[in-house]
């Protein structure tokens, strides 16, 4: 029975993971960047929801909305101000003004809000499922976290399959000079793909801080760079190996708290990561790419 | 034309070299002068550390061609095995003269270990692969220093994963690692002079295995490995030679840093990922595959966060936003050709150029 | 290019080289023209109050005392807390006429919880002039600067680098309890009040309070007949999801779970405890005071929490109650543990200096060697505890209060 419980406590954990690694496989996946700031991008999320809903007392649904927004816009002026401008140069010279960004982000986050840990209130209104006569409990968190995640990756597979603005997104990540070519506004495109990613790191905020209700301008760094590592697990711009890398992630890490070592839980995590790069290079659901000369 | 490309490299080699002196010779004169402040004369061992690890990063990231964001990982490793012996042998060999040198080699050796165990699964990945797999083992190498414990007594050395406790010595023993806490208590050997030694050191190894014909291959591999593959070149060989080598100069950092405070610890501070994002930092603002300029950026970025302590509270947001802003102007294609049409040499020669007509 | 790009930074490097050598040389002037001005224009009024009683104490010069901590990164609630809690300190000692009619001045530097960074800090702070050392607030960066300062031969107090290594040279004392003896001391209370035979610990692996409290705790559970049924850890990279450890700990039958750790992750423990049904006794030590002050925090889930503590911020002696509303006022929030500590460090640096004598004339030495002495004389009544006397070795003689939180407020036990 303890076993199923880890397993439920883990797939919480995992699903938070995988909501965040939506966002970051979104912007990777389209814009081929590795976005080192959308950790603190779901932090200043969930900021604004504290801020709207504890100290203003608004209704939960009017800070969600205002999170999206105030993400979304963000988003969009990080992209223009530090990243855009570096659109030719060499990636890692966007890796590393992400860097910069992050760093500002928090300081700034630090200097508004103060160091002070916050508590969060969880803006879910659905209560834990019991199951096995109550020996088994799934939180209101968890249940809401995987559907928004299955929501989401429906939404965003269909969004980039179906519409004429998805079908640019591909066109741009294939090759963004021939995108230009066949008359693709890549600039305009790689901004959506930046507002919808910030817009999708606003919800996991808001999830994150509901699940783990500890606030502080560091709280989006660690599980952004979990969520990235879940990203790389399941294939790096692969929309459903975000889910499953996530979901997989938090499972082996509680799991291994569980039955090895919580000493050494973080090693385990990323020495699976590891084995399975190994045995499969792209990830579990990447795309293989063929070389050229 | 060949000789005089040739004496282009060892020049521009000798000028990295120089500065390098020449900065040496101006600190060791203001300091016998008086002038240093303490903050600065503090500040010398950590940038030698630092310019040791960006060039040693520069290596991997600039000629090998590969993201490394492991790399304070092998400092890691260094730091500890060589502050270990320091800490074992501090009795038997009292001279630092001769201790510290054997400490750095030994440093040096664990993490070229290391590297290779490292390397040898890692490098056959590619990209923002190898990057996260570099990442994790970095995390992995920080992970397990934090949970090992090691004693000593009379009967020899004790290891264990848990706790002091269940190293089970007698009255005699000491404990030399004791997991998070780390290893207090290593003998203060860094000084300036050996850090500057270790970083002529590093620049020699690093500038010579550049322009040498192991250099020319692992270039090679990088610009394009199937290329390099047909005409006959190992890269399995050249790439893990390079990527061992680097690693071995981050334990000699490794081994400067630990021999410089009297605390030693695996925090996400100081070898976590962060910290080997920040030695990506200073060779990418210095330009890839550009010793020189990683020296630079080491040091700037080394400086402007102590040199902003006026600033109390907004000193890490200004060091922030410098930081962004100087790879814009470094890196944006569009500020670059902005510079080249307004820099100095240019407004000077369409002065030159008006003149003559 | 690559040259001019060089070229530029080479500039720049050069100019913050000599920004960074001549830097201290003007603001010793500046400092020093201050106080000229300040002594020499006694007759020049000032308007507020707290000025015109700086101007009279300046007569007898200035004192000053540094002080490091983080006060960004992860840990700076810690540092942020101790510079402001030293600074409430110091502007009422400024304010009722100084130390020995010397004004202190007072400068905080952030380590951002790092060794080297925390060593720079206290470079630069000798550039200021520093005189006295209060600091380094947490363990690892005390340790790297307790070997400067010995070097230096400068006074050093830390409010809270609570290991051994901290004090280790007899330059330094601190002002908090040592974490060996927080560990000891709260398996004695547990034992002796046979508050539970089964014990489960939950502590972080990757940090050093944490990880010397529990391991003496582990070694001294043994002595008081108590059984450490479940030691679960976690780490600085992983400590968001407590579920598991939270389980094992109430698989393995324990009474009491003891959580030597910081109050940002106990609340997280707490809630998680909560929401799992796992209804059991708390005991945690110094670093769980704050716990209550967590903005928006739901106290009803700390009800029944027991901790070592000596501080607590709603005790009803008038020095608590003053210091607590000063500190709302100024800086907003509950004051923690942390900021008591540092409030008195200032008064117990104070008193030493008294006791010693210390005018502002001496050096740094001559300053620490009459402070050791008078250390070991000084009686204190302070914010966290009554009666603290220090012995040579840096160590303070306090009683740990054990409180328990019921009704949301701390109850003493």
């Amino acid at each position: 029975m303890s076993f199923v419980s880890y397993l439920i406590n883990g797939i919480s954990l995992g699903s938070v993971y995988a909501l965040i690694a939506l966002g970051y496989t979104m912007v990777y996946g389209i814009a081929k960047m590795l976005n080192f700031a959308h950790g603190d991008v779901i932090m200043i999320g969930a900021y604004t929801v504290f801020v709207t809903v504890t100290n203003l007392g608004l209704p939960p649904a009017a800070g969600i909305l205002l999170a999206i927004v105030v993400c979304t816009v963000l988003g969009v002026v990080i992209e223009r101000v530090a990243y855009k401008p570096l659109r030719m140069a060499s990636p890692l010279a966007v890796l590393i003004t992400a860097i910069g960004v992050s760093y500002l982000l928090q300081n700034v986050a630090l200097l508004i809000f103060g160091a002070n840990t916050k508590s969060f209130t969880s803006v879910v209104g659905v209560p834990a499922l019991k199951l096995a006569g109550g020996q088994l409990s799934i939180s209101g968190e968890t249940i809401v976290t995987i559907l928004t995640c299955i929501v989401i990756m429906i939404a965003l597979t269909a969004f980039i399959h179906k519409t004429k603005a998805g079908q640019a997104m591909l066109a741009v990540s294939e090759d963004k000079g021939a995108a230009q070519l066949m008359g693709i506004n890549v600039n305009g495109t790689i901004a959506l793909t930046f507002a919808i990613g910030s817009a999708l790191a606003a919800v996991a905020g808001v999830l994150l801080c509901s699940a783990y209700p500890s606030l502080t301008p560091y709280t989006g760094s660690m599980p952004g760079i979990k969520a990235f590592v879940a990203a790389v697990f399941g294939g790096i711009g692969s929309i459903p190996g975000a889910f499953i890398g996530g979901l997989l992630l938090g499972v082996i890490e509680n799991l291994s708290k569980a039955y090895i070592s919580s000493e050494m839980a973080d090693a385990i995590v990323f020495g699976v990561l590891i084995v399975v790069l190994l045995v499969r290079p792209t990830g579990l659901l990447g795309k293989k790419m063929s070389e050229k000369v | 034309m060949k000789s005089r490309s040739i004496s282009k490299t060892t020049r521009s080699n000798f000028i990295t070299y120089g500065i390098v002196i020449a900065a040496y010779l101006i600190m060791q004169a203001l300091i016998a002068a008086d002038q240093v402040s303490s903050l600065l004369n503090g500040l010398l061992v950590p940038l030698c550390i630092y310019v040791i690890m960006a060039v040693s990063l520069n290596l991997t990231v600039g000629i090998l061609g590969e993201l490394s964001l492991g790399h304070a990982g092998f400092m890691c490793v260094g730091a500890f095995t060589s502050s270990l012996f320091s800490l074992c042998m501090e009795e038997t060999l009292t001279s630092s003269m001769i201790r510290f040198p054997i400490a750095i080699l030994i440093g040096a050796a664990a993490a070229a270990v290391m590297g290779l165990i490292v390397g040898i699964p890692v490098l056959r990945l590619k990209g923002d692969y190898l990057a996260i797999v570099t990442l994790a083992f970095g995390e992995i190498i920080k992970n397990v220093v934090n949970v090992i414990y090691l004693g000593r007594d009379a009967s020899g050395f004790h290891f264990s994963m848990e706790s002091t406790l269940a190293l089970n010595m007698d009255e005699t023993g000491t404990v030399l690692i004791k997991g998070a806490q780390g290893i207090t208590g290593t003998p203060k050997d860094s000084t300036f002079t050996i850090g500057v030694v270790m970083v002529l050191i590093t620049l020699i190894i690093v500038l010579n295995l550049i322009h040498s014909r192991t250099g020319r291959a692992v270039m090679a591999i990088r610009d394009n490995r199937i290329a390099a593959e047909s005409i006959g070149i190992n890269v399995t060989k050249y790439k893990l030679l390079a990527f061992t080598i680097s690693a071995a100069l981050a334990g000699v950092a490794g081994a400067l840093y630990s021999h410089n405070l009297s605390s030693l610890a695996a925090t996400q501070k100081n070898f976590g990922y962060n910290q080997s994002i920040m030695f990506l930092v200073y060779v990418v603002l210095g330009g890839i595959g550009n010793i020189r300029g990683s020296i630079i950026a080491t040091v700037v970025l080394t400086l402007l966060p102590e040199l902003l302590r006026s600033m109390d509270s907004y000193r890490m947001l200004i060091y922030a936003i410098v930081l962004i802003v100087m790879m814009l102007v470094n890196w944006s294609p569009a500020i670059i050709d902005f510079r080249k049409r307004h820099s100095l040499k240019n407004l000077l020669g369409k002065a030159a150029r008006k003149e003559a007509r | 290019m690559k040259r001019m790009i060089s070229l530029g930074m080479a500039a720049v490097l050069a100019v913050s080289m000599t920004a960074c050598s001549s830097g201290n040389s003007a603001e010793e002037t500046t400092a020093a023209a201050e106080t000229t001005a300040a002594a020499g224009d006694a007759a020049e009024t000032e308007a507020a109050g707290d000025d015109a009683a700086e101007t009279e104490a300046a007569a007898g010069g200035t004192i000053k005392i540094g002080g490091i901590g983080p006060i960004s990164g992860g840990t700076a609630i810690y540092g942020q807390a101790v510079m402001n809690g030293a600074q409430i300190a110091v502007d009422e000692i400024n304010a009722a006429g100084g130390i020995n009619g010397m004004t202190i001045e007072y400068q905080f530097e952030d380590d951002e919880n790092d060794t080297t960074i925390a060593v720079n800090a206290y470079n630069s702070l000798k550039d200021w002039g520093m005189q006295i050392l209060m600091g380094t607030v947490t363990s690892l960066p005390c340790v790297a600067v307790a070997a400067e300062s010995a070097n230096d031969n400068m006074f050093q107090l830390t409010p809270s680098g609570s290991a051994v290594e901290c004090i280790q040279n007899d330059n330094a004392f601190r002002v908090c309890f040592s974490d060996p003896n927080q560990g000891a001391a709260s398996a004695q209370y547990i034992g002796e009040h046979g508050l539970a035979t089964k014990v489960a610990v939950i502590y972080d692996s990757s940090d050093v309070y944490s990880s010397g409290i529990y391991e003496k705790f582990a070694q001294e559970a043994a002595n008081q007949g108590i059984e450490v049924t479940a030691a679960e850890a976690f780490t600085a990279d992983s400590k968001t999801d407590f579920t598991v450890q939270l389980q094992k700990c109430k698989d393995s039958g324990a009474e009491l779970v003891f959580l030597p750790i910081y109050y940002s992750e106990a609340a997280l423990i707490l809630t998680q405890a909560d929401s799992m049904g796992f209804d059991t006794q708390f005991f945690g030590c110094d670093g769980l005071d704050g716990l209550l002050s967590v903005e928006n925090f739901d106290t009803a889930l700390a009800e029944g929490v027991m901790l070592l503590t000596p501080f607590a911020a709603d005790a009803e002696d008038e020095l608590t109650q003053s210091f607590v509303s000063k500190y709302e006022e100024t800086y907003g929030g509950t004051p923690n543990q942390f900021a008591a500590d540092a409030y008195d460090a200032i008064y117990a640096i104070k008193a030493a200096a008294e006791q010693a004598g210390i005018t502002s004339d001496m050096s740094v030495s001559d300053i620490c060697e009459a402070m050791k002495t008078a250390m070991t004389e000084i009686t204190i009544d302070g914010l966290t505890g009554t009666g603290m006397t220090w012995t040579a070795d840096g160590e303070p003689s306090k009683e740990p209060k054990a409180v328990m939180i019921e009704n949301g407020a701390y109850t003493a036990m």
